[in-house]
């Protein structure tokens, strides 16, 4: 039921705006009774109060300052349709096994956004209401995104599906490597690791987040020897093969002139980080419609605000964002590698990627249903410390709709980067055909590895140097719903 | 050269028992297997020439195994054979997977031609050798 009476008696209204302060929650924005409509944007946050700040005041205020309030109460409310565009905090959970923390559901009417525009989005949502005093903390945990909404987005310029019918390639993951030293090569060295690592096997590969336009290399040298590397190296396999150019630069109009040099240079595929803001990657992603390019995204900067449980904004919003501004790539998580990501959340993230129904799954920190109505998928990126040595793991774990980043564990390898990437490649077919033939890759994994190591020494040699590399650390971001507990629900 | 497009060109070549092993896996995907044949190895070569129809209705591998044999008796040695899945579900509607299973006997790969261009700038175009022969004819 929606719970706004359109027939509240004169009288009431009169106090309502009185001029002075009032409680946000006497203000329309705690409304227990409110069902969601269907088109209504849901956002749930994390609310750590200040001492002494009652919990239901505290998510009625981020309803508030989300959407129409201010401090104090102002008459020219009443020159709007208010109750339609008050944001309404209608639940209120504690979290589990955190106390002096809540998590406030928050509905909000589709009206209060722009189609199509992130920016706006998120100005509403995480716009002022971060810094908002009677708070100790915020974290913005997920969002539910009607399909009313969705359907105003682009999506991905490319796609999942479009993107293995250009590069044809089916049925496994796709194997990239990470220039290495990420900082100080000239263009003529940069070309020759990535000729190497893509004559040795590897479908991609990839500048790092700060490689930009430096002294010791400027973009257009880098470009012209990679694309060098590119068709060398395709023509040398007889396969399709690409690099990622980064564009990311000062300026939109800096980014395009990039971009434009990669298309004209026949790249497949061009770069940015996410630190160039919300409206600079939908901007290119509308660019990479027009332009047939795959728009590969790294998150560069995201774990300064989604790491921490306690304020900030989760990654899976930054993922539900960045598929409806359209990127083709996000970088999600490895679990096994060097960076941080608990497996259930790095599922959560990865589901969110690439089905067109994501079900609400608390032990994965997904918090409601998320239909999206067929919206291209977006192809996650594992990347950060992972070695052939794992290839099963990752399989297991991550599936086969991903890019396997493999940077030291290409470019590191004894016999140089070519036997590294051959490693890599060997590693991931023998395991795909493996747990095709129904093998059980978790556990035989060890086993098809060192059997496919018998007709390729690059491999033998990789499991060999990284046989005991492991990052076993506790992770930071975790969700709160053990699968067995009795929940929020 | 060994041309390396599909899923297992770095694995030794597949016996039919590895391939069978393959196609169940495809059948009880429901996905729909298809036999095609080429001997212009292009990377941008997608349309290789069809064996047939994409088998939608088949109950085994043994079908499959029958028609790639079938094809092989016609082209082996002188094109590449390779088998793909088809996925019908709605937000995929491609392919699953892709595997080469036959290769012609020699293979000379490609020339990589440059034609030099404004400033730096190179256009690259990739040749395979055997694409100088007309077609049928190449291998």
């Amino acid at each position: 039921m929606n719970a706004i009476d359109k027939t509240k008696p004169t009288e009431e209204k009169r106090s309502r705006y009185s001029a002075g302060v009032m409680e946000y929650r006497k203000m329309g924005y705690w409304q227990p009774d409110y069902e969601p409509k269907d088109t209504d944007v849901i956002a749930v946050f994390r609310i750590t109060p200040q001492d002494g700040v009652d919990e239901i005041e505290a998510s009625a205020a981020v309803a508030g300052e989300s959407s129409t309030a201010t401090w104090t109460v102002v008459w020219t409310d009443r020159l709007t349709a208010c109750d339609k565009y008050r944001a309404k905090c209608y639940r209120v959970d504690p979290v589990p096994n955190a106390p002096g923390s809540w998590f406030a559901y928050i509905a909000y009417d589709l009206d209060l956004f722009e189609p199509g525009s992130i920016a706006n989005l998120s100005a509403s949502i995480i716009g002022n209401v971060f810094g908002f005093k009677p708070l100790k903390a915020l974290r913005l945990e997920d969002m539910r995104l009607p399909v009313a909404y969705v359907k105003t987005f682009d999506g991905p310029a490319t796609g999942i599906v479009v993107e293995r019918e250009r590069l044809d390639k089916f049925g496994r993951p796709l194997l990239g490597a990470t220039v290495k030293p990420k900082l100080g090569l000239s263009g003529r060295n940069y070309g020759r690791v990535v000729y190497e690592a893509l004559k040795g096997g590897l479908d991609f590969t990839k500048d790092d987040e700060n490689i930009n336009s430096q002294p010791f290399m400027h973009w257009r040298d880098r470009f012209l020897y990679c694309m060098e590397a590119v068709n060398k190296a395709q023509a040398g396999t007889g396969e399709i093969k690409g690099t990622y150019l980064n564009v990311t630069a000062a300026t939109m109009e800096d980014m395009y002139e990039r971009a434009e040099f990669a298309k004209q240079l026949g790249s497949s595929i061009v770069m940015i980080d996410l630190i160039i803001g919300y409206t600079a990657i939908q901007s290119m992603a509308k660019w990479a419609r027009r332009n047939d390019m795959i728009l590969h995204l790294h998150r560069a900067g995201h774990s300064t605000y989604t790491r921490q449980k306690s304020h900030g904004v989760s990654f899976r919003v930054i993922t539900k964002w960045m598929r409806l501004a359209g990127v083709d790539h996000i970088h999600a998580g490895t679990v096994v590698g060097k960076l941080e990501g608990d497996p259930h959340t790095t599922k959560g993230y990865y589901d969110l990627c690439r089905e067109d129904f994501v079900p609400q799954n608390l032990a994965h920190g997904i918090f409601f249903d998320q239909d999206w109505a067929s919206t291209r998928k977006l192809m996650p990126v594992a990347s950060g410390g992972i070695h052939a040595g794992q290839m099963h793991q990752l399989i297991d774990l991550l599936g086969e709709d991903v890019v396997l980043q493999f940077g030291g564990g290409t470019i590191g390898h004894p016999m140089g980067i070519q036997a590294g990437a051959t490693a890599n490649r060997v590693a991931l077919e023998a395991m795909i055909l493996a747990r095709n033939e129904g093998r059980d890759i978790v556990n035989e994994g060890p086993d098809i590895l060192k059997e496919a190591a018998r007709h390729c020494t690059p491999l033998k040699q990789a499991l060999e140097t990284w046989k005991d590399v492991t990052f076993n650390y506790s992770s930071t971001d975790t969700p709160d719903f053990v699968p067995q507990a009795t929940a929020a629900e | 050269m060994r041309l390396t497009q599909g899923a297992f060109s770095f694995l030794p070549d597949l016996t039919d028992e590895q391939i069978a092993k393959q196609v169940q896996y495809c059948i009880d995907k429901g996905w729909a297997v298809n036999i095609e044949f080429t001997d212009d190895p292009h990377p941008r070569n997608t349309y290789w020439e069809l064996w047939g129809h994409p088998m939608f209705d088949v109950p085994d591998a043994a079908g499959v195994m029958f028609e790639l044999n079938e094809c092989r008796k016609a082209y082996k040695g002188r094109h590449y054979i390779r088998l793909s899945a088809f996925d019908a579900t709605h937000t995929w509607e491609s392919l699953r997977l892709s595997f080469i299973t036959d290769r012609p006997t020699d293979e000379p790969g490609f020339v990589l031609e440059r034609q030099e261009i404004d400033g730096r700038s190179i256009r690259y175009t990739t040749r395979a050798y055997a694409a100088n022969r007309p077609e049928g004819a190449r291998y």
